[in-house]
């Protein structure tokens, strides 16, 4: 099992999340984030007084999925996510050791 | 005279104006240009000097203001606790109006005018502090000064005009502000982070809406005056806003929201002491000049010097009022209120009286903001803790959120 976390544009969240589903994930948690790559912050201007937002807000999205699984979820989300603009986000994957369903006791690859 | 009927329904309305000034109006404004950690404060301290000053107005202020002249300096006790007046009396400074209404609607320009300093002191300074600023602020700075303009005093015998309170109100307080910011020092985070511009612009609009009442209000009376005051107001809001808008366009690339409502404000200030005095064209030179030298002020004065007016209480209202005074000499026209300026084939005969008392009032409001400071640090000291100031006034001095999250 691994766990897929994606931080994409807090627009794109819809888009992601129809491309998810057309996958056949059922289940997501997200998260509001914020933060910087190469794309940096930008600047507000209060009565010309400028200040730098370094942080930007950004959405990050959790999935755990099987291991065959994690290419094509990969691919989903990159071609829902992607405007060829700066500061589109990444992906990261982890390995996942454990997952329980609270409800029935269901572990593992059933929980899932 | 006796008493009008139709003065004093548009005295008390404007009373109302006025009023709304303070509550919501200016501690929306200021609110809504306060980190969102000590808007509540910064409201708080609107209010509160609101309280104060109107207390101690009708303690003894509106005494010191308006009663009997002593040598043009300041006004007698004889009013101490409104002593002596009935609701059917007249007002010996305005005899078509009952006594009462006069005291009432003064009572609000003091208020306001004490409110209106507290946005340089905002996100840092202790509360009690601000409390007993307010009063000895109220007691020793506005009572005697509107008493010498408008009550009888000194600089109304020397010919200094100001028709609703460009140096009694927004000189007074301006050079205060920037003097205590400057006593206060900067805030840890001395940057403006509006927690809500829309709750500005509402600020904004009802600040506008009670101009009307202050400075339409200052005729004293329902007539030609009143109406162009409140007239004249208006068009030096509008273009002052929409010249601001510009030249920030033209600066920074960008038309802000808060640039926008600032040359209102700016616009809205600098006719102040002149509503009563000039005409339609001249509210319109007067607007263009209030953003011009307004925005000079807030962009480039104060990033020069690095005093943290914190929401430029001394660039929009200081400086605005100044200017406003000044323009007052060269825009006066004979048609409005019998005042020749340079303009109109007046001469400089208005400026002197104009520019003596913009000095005086100035050299006064610094001279005594630096010792009521002073006392205010050894009594109780002006700053909050500096762990307090970062995790915002609101939970470190009154134990509320203006926010609430549910977990």
């Amino acid at each position: 099992m691994k766990k897929i976390e994606a931080v994409i544009k807090p627009f794109k969240l819809e888009d992601v999340k129809e491309a998810l589903l057309k996958y056949g994930i059922t289940g997501m948690t997200i998260t509001e984030v914020k933060g910087y790559g190469r794309q940096q912050g930008h600047t507000e201007f209060y009565r010309g007084a400028e200040y730098v937002v370094e942080f930007l807000p950004k959405i990050k999205i959790e999935v755990v999925v099987r291991a065959e699984d994690v290419d094509g979820v990969i691919k989903a989300i990159a071609q829902a996510a992607r405007t060829g603009k700066i500061g589109d986000g990444k992906i990261f994957v982890s390995n996942i050791e454990k997952v329980v369903r609270i409800r029935t006791g269901e572990t593992d690859e059933e929980a899932i | 005279m006796s008493i009008v009927a139709a003065d004093n329904v548009w005295i008390l309305t404007s009373t109302a104006f006025v009023l709304l000034m303070s509550m919501p109006a200016l501690a929306l404004f200021y609110g809504g240009l306060t980190k969102t950690k000590s808007m509540l404060n910064t409201m708080m301290m609107v209010v509160v000097a609101f309280c104060i000053t109107s207390f101690l107005w009708l303690a003894y202020g509106y005494s010191l203001s308006f009663g009997d002249d002593l040598g043009g300096v300041i006004g007698s006790l004889k009013y101490l606790f409104l002593n002596g007046i009935s609701p059917k009396d007249a007002a010996p400074a305005a005899e078509n109006l009952y006594h009462y209404l006069f005291i009432f609607f003064q009572m609000t320009f003091a208020a306001i005018t004490v409110a209106l300093m507290a946005g340089a002191f905002v996100e840092r300074m202790k509360f009690g502090a601000w409390m007993l600023i307010s009063a000895l602020w109220a007691t020793f700075v506005y009572f005697p000064v509107a008493h010498w303009i408008w009550g009888g005093g000194f600089l109304s015998d020397m010919g200094t005009l100001d028709f609703a309170g460009g140096l009694v109100v927004h000189e007074t307080s301006g050079i205060s502000a920037l003097v205590g910011a400057i006593m206060l020092g900067r805030r840890k985070e001395a940057l403006m982070q509006p927690s809500s511009l829309p709750l500005v612009a509402i600020g904004t609009g009802l600040l506008w809406f009670g101009w009307f009442g202050f400075n339409g209000g200052s005729a004293l009376g329902m007539n030609a005056q009143a109406v162009s005051a409140a007239f004249v107001t208006t068009i030096a809001a509008f273009i002052g806003g929409f010249v601001w808008m510009g030249l920030e366009w033209i600066k920074y690339k960008k038309p802000t929201s808060l640039g926008l409502f600032t040359g209102i404000i700016a616009g809205l200030a600098t006719i102040t002491p002149a509503s009563g005095f000039v005409d339609v064209f001249g509210a319109m030179v007067i607007g263009v000049l209030a953003a011009l030298i307004c925005f000079w002020a807030v962009v480039s004065l104060k990033n020069r010097f690095k005093y943290d007016d914190s929401l430029d209480v001394f660039g929009v209202h200081g400086v605005g009022g100044i200017t406003g005074a000044i323009l007052l000499a060269l825009f006066a026209k004979p048609d409005v209120a019998d005042v020749k300026g340079l303009f109109y084939g007046g001469g400089l005969s208005q400026m002197w009286p104009q520019l003596a008392g913009i000095a005086i009032v100035g050299i006064y409001s610094v001279v005594l903001t630096v010792v009521i400071f002073k006392i205010t640090d050894k009594i109780i000291g002006l700053r909050v803790e500096k762990d307090e100031e970062v995790e915002g006034l609101d939970e470190a001095i009154h134990g509320e959120k203006a926010y609430t999250r549910e977990f």
